[in-house]
């Protein structure tokens, strides 16, 4: 037998859809094969990793608040990816937000001022931005690839976090533990769902999602990145500046990321950690990729990668699985759904007849 | 004996289009078998079906009297089928040795001897280490001729070999094309060029709208004989400018100089040219004598930051100025690889118009104007005649002389006030050709300034005012149309003049 690939005329639209489902499905029997040759429950660890993250409303309101970073994240990544800009240091760009949004609590740890909510998430926003900028002043000046530099600056963001926590704004009364002070109310953002963790960063996230949408979608500074990304010399053709491509992609990628690192500390954790990030900053490349790089899809996918996160706890626990295995399963996905995706752009022939 | 190759009710439909359609054919070894017909007519998807690129939905293949089904174009290469495509395969950022080792056995020193040699007695001369970026549309063609050639088939397949081929290098792989038929070899054989096909074809087909409607053989009757059967109405006539007068100068390149800092490409001497409204300005030579830089110079995808006045627009300096500033001083452009420059393959036609004519009304407050982006489409299919499901389909999906109608007429219809052309015609059947043509000329009579570079010397001459030569980075002195001779200009292009 012989298996050919053949390019269609158009997307597919049914196998748009069902490649995540697909990939889903393999993920789970390839890891239930996995956790079965661990020695562990297997059956167990899927419930846990799977269905009991929609089991009772607390459950539920700890993945929406996951959600939420995961989410604008991968609204601000895939901008840049559909640009082939590739930032994959959205987790130091994370990290930087939240110090320069902590920077306020920090120095003013009895503030009450109702501006300095908004200070921080916009010192945050600006702080990612301009993090993820030095890899964009790189690109374009020197041509140093941006994968490399963003994924070094996350290094140093963790180096400069490490050193505040553990040094300048430790928190004199903590005990010598490595974080900061515990913000005031005013540093805080309210709740918008009573009784959960879940705040109003999960409306800004959905905001920034439709803002996104409408950006690729409808405006011309979109579809000049999507030119960039998909054909390169026609854009520069068009006099389309790939200069313009990088600096907007990653900057809007630092942007995000920055404005996630603020809503973190402003949110669940109201302290600046030295686990700010729990690998938000690359599970939302995943997440991006799983939504198809589509502002719509990658609600859905932040939503399914936010479940993972709480049965990857919940699975640690119950079926007693290494962290690792959580990981595994993410990376599962990502690879049976890039896979699945060749479905999208080609048909596959299988030829039963014998060659000449 | 069985034939060769022989096709039996073939065919092969693409969502709505039906490009193929019970197609029968017979190829014997030992003669040239050429494939006529319009653009979209079908030809290339009748080759990818022998080639194992497509596979038909109906109907049989059969090689040397075996039914086959080639899933893959290795399964046809190990048959013994080569081919060359219209739009080409060759990976860009490999050098032409590399490319070629993907395919053809081999150590890379042997092949490069063996490109050496047969790129001299064919006339196909490139250098196996450059790397395949940097060489023109003409250049990569050559390459993928020898890499066909170096494999030895007994059936060889040219979907369009020649257009953009200089007229000499034309010569020459006929004369070796003839001597592999009298080895046995068979090939099919696409061009738009009927003088081509009389020269050299033993037999011919001819395909309209997928379907075979005539078999003849094109030594018999003449070259308008088969434009009939082929567009279904007789040849049209050249369209020979009548002298006019001429308005401001439009576009000034003055002591141009360009150090190219790729190694193969060219690097250009101190050109000068000027071309003003009212005028079309030919620019001839083979192509890989700076064309291309030449080109990007003009069109700002090369900007010189430190040299502004030498590119004038309008008598304004632009030299360091991108493409899209120069655009909206006026300038509008053609360039000669349209999938992937001058479109995106990925595409709709209609995000395609918004390439270069988003300034035309199809973007309003940074938004895209879907219904004018449309409307606009709809108007550049329609009234270029570009054969295609509609405003809705993938550039990538369009046969290749109707992408290349459709560009040329995205670019007519922003009205510039200087049009820059590379070879308008190429890949373009005849009724279209001469359309274009047509079109150019009378934009030359309404006052624009046009520059077309081709290697189509009876195109230059049949359209152009004035003519000037390109031939290693060099420009010749300006040329009328009218006191040359295709002698002269052939003398410059190989850079025997003075
Ligand atoms: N991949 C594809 N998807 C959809 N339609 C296609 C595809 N390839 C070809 N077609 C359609 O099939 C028809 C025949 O195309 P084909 O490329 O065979 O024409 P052609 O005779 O080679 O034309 P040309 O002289 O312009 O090269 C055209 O209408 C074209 O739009
Ligand atoms: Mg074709």
């Amino acid at each position: 037998m012989k298996i050919t690939f053949e390019r269609r005329a158009a997307l597919s639209r049914p196998v748009l859809f069902a490649a995540p489902v697909i990939a889903l499905s393999l993920a789970m029997l390839t890891s239930l094969i996995l956790f079965a040759a661990l020695g562990k429950p297997a059956g167990q660890a899927l419930y846990s990793l799977l269905l009991e993250p929609f089991v009772g409303w607390y459950n539920i309101s700890e993945v929406l608040l996951k959600m939420g970073p995961l989410m604008l994240i991968a609204q601000g990544l895939a901008i840049g990816f559909r640009a082939n800009v590739f930032n994959i240091g959205a987790e130091g760009q994370l990290i930087i937000g939240a110090l320069c949004a902590s920077a306020l609590p920090v120095y003013f740890p009895e503030g009450s001022s109702p501006l300095m909510l908004p200070a921080m998430i916009a010192m945050g926003a600006l702080g990612g931005a301009a993090w993820a900028g030095i890899a964009a002043g790189l690109r374009v000046r020197f041509n140093a690839n941006e994968i490399l530099v963003t994924l070094m600056l996350t290094l140093i963001a963790t180096q400069v976090l490490n050193y505040l926590l553990l040094g300048p704004w430790k928190d004199p009364h903590g005990f010598n533990f490595p974080q900061s002070v515990t913000f005031p109310d005013a540093a805080l953002l309210p709740i918008l769902l009573t009784g959960t963790r879940v705040n109003i960063s999960l409306l800004a996230a959905l905001l920034v999602s439709a803002l996104a949408y409408v950006m690729m979608r409808h405006r011309f500074s979109g579809y000049q990145l999507l030119v960039g990304g998909l054909a390169p010399r026609a854009a520069r053709y068009a006099g389309f500046t790939e200069a313009r491509a990088v600096w907007v992609s990653l900057l809007l990628g630092g942007l995000m990321a920055g404005l996630a690192g603020a809503c973190e500390v402003a949110g669940p954790l109201g302290q600046l950690q030295r686990s700010v990030s729990t690998g938000y900053g690359y599970s939302a490349i995943i997440v991006a990729y799983l939504g198809g790089l589509n502002p719509l899809g990658i609600v859905v996918s932040a939503f399914l990668m936010a479940a993972l996160f709480i049965g990857g706890d919940n699975a640690m626990v119950s079926a007693d699985l290494p962290v690792a295995a959580v990981f595994v399963f993410q990376g599962l996905l990502l690879v049976f759904y890039l896979a699945s995706l060749t479905f999208i752009r080609h048909r596959v022939i299988l030829n039963w007849t014998r060659r000449a | 004996m069985a034939p060769l190759l022989q096709l039996s009710g073939v065919s092969k439909r693409y969502g709505g289009v039906q490009a193929n359609a019970g197609i029968d054919l017979r190829v014997d070894a030992g003669t040239i078998h050429a494939i006529l017909g319009e653009n979209g007519a079908g030809k290339s998807t009748l080759m990818k079906l022998i080639y194992g690129v497509e596979r038909p939905d109906e109907g049989q293949v059969f090689w040397q009297g075996q039914a086959v089904a080639l899933s893959s174009p290795s399964d046809a290469r190990r048959l013994g089928i080569g081919m060359v495509f219209q739009h080409f395969s060759l990976f860009e950022t490999l050098s032409v040795v590399q490319n070629m080792a993907l395919i053809v056995p081999g150590s890379k020193a042997e092949l490069a001897t063996r490109i050496r040699d047969l790129g001299a007695a064919f006339g196909l001369s490139v250098d196996p280490q450059a790397m395949v970026h940097s060489l023109s549309v003409g250049e990569r063609q050559r390459v993928e001729i020898i890499r066909c050639l170096l494999l030895n088939p007994k059936l060889l397949i040219l979907d369009e070999p020649t257009s953009v081929l200089p007229p000499q290098s034309v010569a020459l792989l006929f004369d070796t094309l003839r001597a592999l038929r009298a080895k046995g070899m068979a090939i099919l054989f696409i061009s738009h060029k009927l003088e081509e096909i009389r020269e050299l074809c033993d037999c011919a087909t001819i395909l309209r709208q997928g379907r075979v409607t005539a078999r003849l053989d094109p030594r018999q009757g003449t070259a308008h004989d088969l434009a009939t059967l082929m567009i279904g109405r007789p040849m049209p006539p050249p369209v020979h400018p009548t002298p006019h007068g001429l308005g401001e100068e439009r576009l000034a390149l003055t002591a141009l100089s360009f150090a190219n800092e790729d190694p193969f490409g060219v690097s250009l001497k101190d050109v000068s040219l000027s071309v003003r409204g009212g005028e079309i300005l030919g620019i001839a030579g083979i192509s890989g004598n700076g064309q291309q830089e030449l080109a990007a110079l003009i069109s700002g995808e090369i900007a010189l930051k430190s040299s502004a006045s030498s590119v004038t627009l309008m008598s304004h300096p632009v030299g360091d100025l991108g493409a899209a500033a120069r655009r909206k001083r006026g300038l509008a452009f053609v360039p000669e690889d349209r999938l992937g420059r001058g479109a995106v393959p990925d595409m709709s036609l209609a995000d395609n118009a918004l390439l270069t004519a988003h300034s035309r009304g199809l973007v309003q407050n940074g938004f895209i104007n879907r219904k004018a982006e449309r409307a606009f489409t709809a108007e550049c299919i329609t009234r270029f005649d570009v054969r295609t499901a509609g405003p809705q389909a993938e550039a990538g999906s369009l046969s290749g002389g109707n992408l290349q109608k459709f560009i040329m007429g995205r670019e007519m219809m922003l009205n510039p006030s200087v049009l820059l052309v590379a070879q308008p015609t190429w890949g373009v059947d005849i009724g279209a050709a001469s359309e274009i043509r047509q079109r150019l000329v009378a934009m030359r009579n309404a006052g624009a300034a046009i520059v077309v570079i081709s290697e189509e010397i009876d195109e230059l001459f049949e359209i152009c005012d004035r003519l000037q030569v390109l031939h290693k980075g060099h420009l010749s002195p300006s040329l009328d149309v009218a006191a040359t001779s295709v002698e002269q200009i052939g003398t410059y292009m190989i850079g025997a003049a003075a």
